[in-house]
């Protein structure tokens, strides 16, 4: 594999230009391929894929937490059987390693192997070039170089379930010092161990990251059609540039703090080892002087803007889809630009409102608590000016449509629920319960994946020339939205009762012989929890279905199936490499839906003004 | 564009940088150039000559001692940006993103240096 | 299919594509590095009196080090000068000249530099045991003249407690030992005699016995204070410190200290990116300098954005020169 791509490296290096006038291959044209498109699926499948796999830890986990130390269903059986997994699932039943093995991975793998790829890269590769009218990615050979390095990342991740004592289990935070000691007793591989490997993993996954962040900033600088202002860019666009750049920016500091970490594990350096540690009544091998906060400072620096990269694509995606389908400009469209510059900007110093908890004096405290509040106001305004953009809309409630309007009010509970975290005598109440979870679950679950879902099913069509079936994405839609509700609203009130996150057995061994007495009242809400969430998985079957059956046997749609006015709907559906068959000149804003005087409900960006300007309409719309 | 004061027999290449403003004006210009980067080449080396130097001087306290030192370390990097980066006059978009960056940076030193000095109780984990 | 603005400049951001990429990954490397050098400040800050050690690397090495970098980047972009007055045979000779450059530093680090410290030993000395080591570390005189104290000794290690990772080396050390005194026709140590009993055939001991550096076997010499230029020589004097009083010895690799672990970090970091920018540099000055006859301005490109890269790697080792060697 490796050869191959050095190959392909080095012939695009020699015949720089005049490539692509022969047929490519069938490895060059769809596995190694330079095509933002393609890119864009691979990271799309990926990712998919990854997302079906956290579900399926997370449901394992689920099922432990209402029927703790019951053997799992049909599956406990094949857990047992798999190597190494097979340890932690004794008779198909979940260890507390298993579960600390599952919920680590279950973080990382949903953060930074599902959402990250669907949302960012795989989204943002197929729609990003095609929306700006540009050709495809301005580095196209460093965008396969992400994609694979990617993959690397995924396969170290995946493997890493398989060395002895498993995958990582220090959760998807890694804090040391238990993250520092954690895989390296006798029976682990000084190197192929969980802990290690998951470092190892992340330095590639976050290589990759750079990798693709470099690449968009360039693509949305310097590729831009003729005409295609700044103002006139589609506000996807707007927010794949702005998480590129939380990307390019935050990530390294993350890279570093894995890196230090990594020389702890390895060469055995205190980094992040305090002096005098004891494990097991021993005193260890560290030499300590390191600090543990340390760590936290760093991995925190990249992970709270990282929620702002979970959550910007999605944000994009609505806005396309719901100007699209209310047939009317999105409200406030230079105000949304300014405020994910706001977002991004102090996404950068919010961080230690995660770390209340570690002895932080009043002054720190105070600070950040004032920039938390602060990054609300911008959050609102983003949510706000997508509600006021439905006000007077003839709304069309297509899938993706259904999908955008319920992301709505679910990112609105996830982002109210923070503002109390966002304060240090609350935080200290609230950490590390099932109040966080529902809080950070509601933006990315019922938020960012909704979101997801609203732009796989916009941008089907754009990919494989075919529309999705419609009855089984409203299926898909409905079961979705009222399952996933019954998974988190609950986590708010045990969290407020004081349920904490790692207890394996969920509160208690049975409501008999509760551990914790506090967690009773609310401790019968994990069985609805855990039969929502099985429910939700079947909810995806219509999905799965719909995404492969619709591939050869969906209804066939010409560039424009959805009447859209963005330039990824002047291309050929699917589109060619090279994107466009025609000139791409842009005449107009992105949103010039319903506009008074024109011949038909949108004016795409790419056809000449019709309309005079004197009954050009006084509209929110972006200026020229 | 960088600096464009270095003659070029590319015509072509003149075209697309009229706007650099400082522009191709000279022919005579590039002997300056070159003599410039040497010249600041020697002045960088006599610099860390002087940063070796100022080590055996002590100013009072550490902390002033290595305040003086990256103060030298920091000027020196401004030449290396200035002339051999061309950042002294490069177009505003690279200034843009270099001042996000730094302003980050700072964030990320001041902020944790504040963090790990206001504990609310003693957080010093390396008592040895 | 052409990708736009691959050579030529985009009219309204005055930039072409490799250069504006090579910028936004700079800025990201600012990053990194800015998290390694928190790394450092969290550290230091962190560290308690007497646990950040200074005056263990070699300056002269360090300084020679740093002109050699120094002189690397001003060719590099001499050599892209000579690119874009079509000098081509000047281009090729600068180039050569940065490559040897990138040559010289990493072999220095990798063949002098490292390894002197892998062949050091250090032991940190309990609390509670300080005292008994008082000639080695002088601490009475060190409070009275309000510095930091001395937790340390260190030197070449000449014998080790059995089973101790350790014995090997030691054996070696004390051989060459061995013959370093027979050389000299030097019975024992010198000084004030304490400790100089040279032990180099002990039978399973539980002791290190380590061939001093300077500030341990004179520890009340002022001269230890002030940075020196020069390297100072290792002492023939030994002392024998008992196991049990050890806190934490290693040789000076990263598990010996944060000090150490911070140093091998950032410089084999700033060292790997040194290679990568050789190994680019060497492909332009070799096979990739054939664009030269098709497209000129595309391999001034190149080599300007490959030099950018060398300069910000030129750029990091500007801090990390005072911060590791002088202060």
């Amino acid at each position: 594999m490796a050869t191959h791509a050095a190959h392909d490296a080095g012939h695009a290096a020699h015949d720089h230009g005049h490539d692509d006038h022969h047929e490519l291959g069938f490895w060059k044209q769809y596995v190694f391929s330079t095509d933002h498109k393609v890119i864009g699926i691979q990271y799309a499948v990926t990712g998919l894929l990854f997302l079906l796999l956290g579900f399926g830890l997370m449901l394992a986990m689920r099922w432990q937490l209402a029927h703790p130390g019951a053997p799992i269903p049909y599956f406990g059986k094949i857990l047992a059987s798999l190597p190494v997994i097979g340890q932690h699932f004794p008779n198909g039943a979940m260890s507390a390693d298993g579960y600390n093995e599952f919920g680590a991975m279950h973080g990382t793998i949903m953060v930074f192997f599902g959402i990250v790829p669907v949302a960012f890269a795989a989204l943002g590769n197929f729609a990003v070039p095609l929306q700006i009218g540009a050709p495809d990615m301005t580095f196209p050979r460093i965008n396969m170089a992400s994609y694979w390095t990617f993959f690397i990342s995924c396969v170290i991740m995946l493997g890493s379930f398989f060395v002895p004592g498993g995958a990582a289990k220090s959760g998807w935070t890694s804090y040391p010092p238990l993250a520092g000691i954690a895989d390296l007793g006798p029976g682990n591989h000084p190197f192929f161990n969980g802990q290690t490997l998951w470092l190892t993993g992340m330095v590639f996954n976050i290589t990759a990251s750079l990798l693709g962040s470099v690449n968009f900033i360039a693509t949305i600088i310097q590729l831009r059609a003729p005409g295609m202002t700044w103002m006139k860019m589609p506000f996807f666009v707007w927010t794949q540039f702005i998480t590129a750049i939380l990307l390019l920016l935050a990530f390294p500091p993350l890279e570093a703090a894995g890196i230090f970490q990594f020389m702890d594990r390895v060469f055995g350096s205190s980094f992040f080892m305090p002096t005098g540690l004891v494990v097991n009544q021993q005193l260890t091998q560290w030499s300590g002087g390191g600090s543990p906060l340390l760590w936290q400072h760093l991995f925190w620096f990249l992970a709270h803007p990282e929620v702002y990269v979970l959550i910007l694509p999605g944000i994009g995606v609505i806005a396309e889809v719901v100007a699209n389908n209310t047939r009317k400009p999105i409200y406030g469209y230079k105000v949304m630009v300014g405020a994910i510059f706001a977002l991004a900007f102090l996404s950068f110093i919010v961080w230690a409102h995660h770390m209340y908890m570690t002895g932080m004096g009043a002054k720190v405290a105070a600070f950040f608590q004032t920039t938390t509040i602060m990054i609300s106001v911008p959050s609102v305004i983003l949510i706000t000016a997508l509600m006021l953009s439905l006000w007077g809309g003839s709304i069309r409630f297509t899938v993706p449509m259904l999908f955008a309007t319920a992301f709505m009010p679910m990112f609105g509970i996830g982002g109210l629920t923070g503002i109390p975290l966002a304060f240090n005598a609350v935080d200290l109440y609230l950490h590390d319960t099932y109040y966080i979870i529902g809080h950070f679950h509601y933006i990315v679950a019922p938020g960012t994946i909704f979101a997801i879902f609203a732009g796989v099913y916009y941008w089907y069509p754009k990919a494989t020339g075919r529309q999705m079936n419609e009855f089984l994405g409203r299926v898909h839609f409905w079961a979705s939205l009222i399952t996933i509700n019954g998974i988190f609203f609950p986590m708010f009130l045990q969290g407020m009762a004081g349920v904490h996150r790692r207890w394996y057995d969920g509160g208690g061994a049975s409501l008999d012989q509760l551990t914790y007495k506090l967690a009773g009242p609310v401790l019968h809400w994990n069985q609805f929890m855990s039969t929502s969430a099985f429910l939700l998985g079947l909810a995806q079957i219509p999905f799965i279905i719909n995404f492969f059956w619709s591939i050869r046997n969906g209804q066939k749609v010409g560039r424009n199936p959805w009447d859209a006015t963005t330039l990824e709907w002047d291309a050929p559906s699917p589109p060619p490499h090279g994107n466009f068959d025609k000139h791409i000149e842009v005449f107009h804003g992105p949103y010039e839906y319903s506009v008074p005087g024109a011949a038909k409900d949108f004016t795409p960006q790419s056809e000449p003004v019709e309309t005079s300007a004197a009954t050009r309409p006084v509209s929110p719309a972006p200026a020229h | 564009m960088s600096d464009y004061s270095v003659k070029t027999t590319d015509k072509d290449h003149a075209h697309g940088h009229g706007d650099s403003g400082h522009g191709d004006s000279g022919h005579g210009g590039h002997e300056m150039h070159l003599k410039l980067y040497w010249g600041i080449g020697a002045a960088l080396i006599a610099l860390t000559g002087f940063t070796v130097a100022l080590s055996y001087i002590d100013f009072g306290t550490k902390e002033r001692n290595i305040v003086i030192a990256m103060l030298v370390a920091a000027f020196k990097v401004c030449l290396v940006g200035a002339i051999f980066m061309h950042l002294k006059g490069e177009k505003p978009l690279i200034w843009k993103f270099l001042y996000f960056s730094a302003i980050f940076v700072a964030g990320l030193f001041f902020l944790t240096l504040l963090a790990a000095s206001d504990p609310i109780f003693g957080t010093n984990f390396n008592q040895h | 299919m052409q990708i736009p603005h691959e050579v030529t400049a985009r009219p309204d951001t005055g930039l072409y594509n490799s250069k504006l990429g090579i910028w936004l990954f700079l800025a990201s490397e600012v990053m990194l590095f800015g998290g390694l050098f928190s790394g450092y400040i969290f550290l230091r800050m962190g560290a308690e009196p007497g646990y950040w050690p200074h005056g263990l690397l070699n300056v002269p090495v360090g300084t020679m080090n740093t002109a050699v970098l120094i002189v690397s980047s001003v060719t590099v972009v001499m050599a892209w000068a000579a690119l874009k007055m079509r000098q081509f045979l000047q281009y090729k000779m600068y180039m050569l000249i940065t490559i040897i450059c990138g040559i010289i530093f990493l072999g220095v680090k990798l063949s002098y530099e490292y390894p002197q410290k892998f062949d050091h030993f250090g032991a940190f000395i309990r609390k509670d045991s300080l005292s008994k080591y008082e000639a080695y570390l002088g601490n009475e005189f060190l409070k009275s003249k309000n510095l930091d104290p001395r937790v340390e000794i260190s030197g070449h290690l000449l014998d080790a407690p059995k089973g101790s990772p350790y014995e090997a080396v030691a054996k070696k050390n004390a051989e060459h030992f061995k013959h370093m005194l027979h050389e000299e026709g030097i019975g024992g140590g010198h000084g004030d005699g304490h400790g100089a009993q040279v032990q180099v055939q002990t039978e399973a001991t539980d002791d290190y016995v380590i061939q001093l550096d300077p500030a341990n076997a004179r520890p009340t010499d002022p001269a230890n204070e002030a940075p020196s230029f020069l390297p100072k020589k290792q002492t023939m004097m030994t002392a024998v410190v008992k196991a049990a009083d050890v806190e934490n010895a290693s040789m000076f690799v990263p598990r010996h200290s944060p000090y150490f672990a911070i140093y091998f970090t950032i410089t084999g970091l700033h060292g790997l990116h040194v290679l990568g920018g050789v190994l680019v540099f060497i492909y332009f000055w070799g096979p990739g300098s054939k664009l030269y006859q098709r497209n000129p301005e595309h391999l001034a490109n190149r080599v300007e954005v490959a030099g950018l890269f060398w300069h910000f790697v030129d750029l990091v080792w500007i801090f990390v020169f005072p911060l590791f060697y002088l202060l």
